[in-house]
């Protein structure tokens, strides 16, 4: 099935937890942040989110900047 | 003098210089740079993770958080609905609920949306956050950001990484004789006398990036920073002497051996 990660297509299996999406991306889930359809999604949550098809989700992190 | 940190929503910081995280040539130098300004606040800013880019190494390894606060931007953001919600995604991602919030309405230029940014202060406010607003040199904007909860403001010096130093010194002035919270002055900096200059018009303290990252030694420029805020800030403390056209002589007139020729006047020496 296919989701919008970060403004891209992509492809995974099937439908995955956040927990398992950024395992699979090899993410730290401790320096991120996720939106799961443009609502923030708590890090005790991401065991219990659920992404399916079509869903869009948005991974950021901090890099540098002023 | 006592000790004289920079209280900002509660919150001491023994430095009064915020540095930037953007543009060093390397991680390594950046700390190198962070250490060297002494400071214990930096910016960063909220991105998405690059998906190709494999490389582990992330910014925050390069930041001592045990020293050092870090402070999430909203740079980039264009519209207050943008720079809101930048400001809870680097909520989740930092932990801490403070932000300094950018909403930018040019893009040549950097300068403020002020609009926006007055709307995007209030929201944020409201819920919880701890919002440091970059602005524009303007006492009212500087004030209204205050009466809508903002923890400091935090007027530019000049445009961002321009390096032209402290456009408009009695605006700096008058936003500082006005305000209740502590005023910051961000962006414009080029070099250590800008820093200085901003201090001693009684800035509270200096936010920094590009003049820092930028420069041939970043880490030498960051002592030269941390020296100019510094000295700029006990000058202001200690209370300068009022400008005055004409001199004032600090030998005393009085026991000067007598003038060889009364030609030569009465003119009194340095």
């Amino acid at each position: 099935m296919t989701i919008r990660l970060n403004g891209e297509p992509f492809e995974i299996a099937g439908p995955v937890t956040i927990s398992a999406l950024l395992a699979e991306l090899n993410i730290d889930p401790r320096i991120v942040a996720v939106e799961h359809n443009v609502v923030i999604v708590k890090r005790h949550q991401y065991e219990a989110t659920v992404i399916g098809e079509g869903d869009e989700v948005e991974i950021v992190r901090f890099v540098g900047g002023g | 003098m006592q000790s004289d940190p920079l209280i900002i929503a509660g919150r001491t910081f023994s430095s009064r210089l915020v540095v930037g995280t953007g543009k060093y040539p390397s991680h390594a130098v950046m700390a190198d740079a962070h250490r060297a300004s002494g400071t214990d606040m930096v910016t960063v800013a909220v991105r998405r993770v690059n998906l190709t880019d494999k490389s582990k190494e992330s910014l925050i390894d390069y930041i001592d958080r045990e020293r050092i606060f870090i402070l999430p931007n909203t740079a980039g953001c264009y519209t207050a609905e943008d720079a809101i919600r930048a400001a809870r995604l680097g909520r989740e991602v930092g932990l801490s609920n403070w932000v300094k919030l950018e909403v930018i309405g040019d893009e040549r230029t950097l300068f403020p949306d002020n609009i926006a940014l007055l709307e995007a202060t209030r929201v944020l406010v409201a819920e919880g956050f701890v919002v440091l607003p970059y602005t524009n040199d303007d006492p009212v904007i500087c004030r209204k950001l205050e009466e809508a909860g903002a923890a400091a403001v935090m007027p530019l010096g000049a445009p961002i990484g321009s390096g032209l130093g402290i456009q408009n010194p009695h605006n700096i002035r008058i936003i500082k004789d006005q305000a209740r919270v502590p005023v910051i002055v961000d962006a414009g900096v080029g070099t250590a006398s800008d820093a200085a200059i901003a201090m001693e018009l009684g800035a509270d303290g200096v936010l920094m990036n590009t003049a820092i990252a930028l420069a041939t030694d970043p880490v030498a420029m960051a002592s030269a920073m941390k020296l100019a805020v510094e000295a700029g800030r006990l000058a202001f403390r200690a209370g300068r002497i009022p400008m005055r056209p004409y001199a004032s002589a600090s030998s005393p007139l009085e026991g000067r051996v007598a003038p060889v020729a009364a030609a030569a006047g009465g003119r009194a020496g340095a």
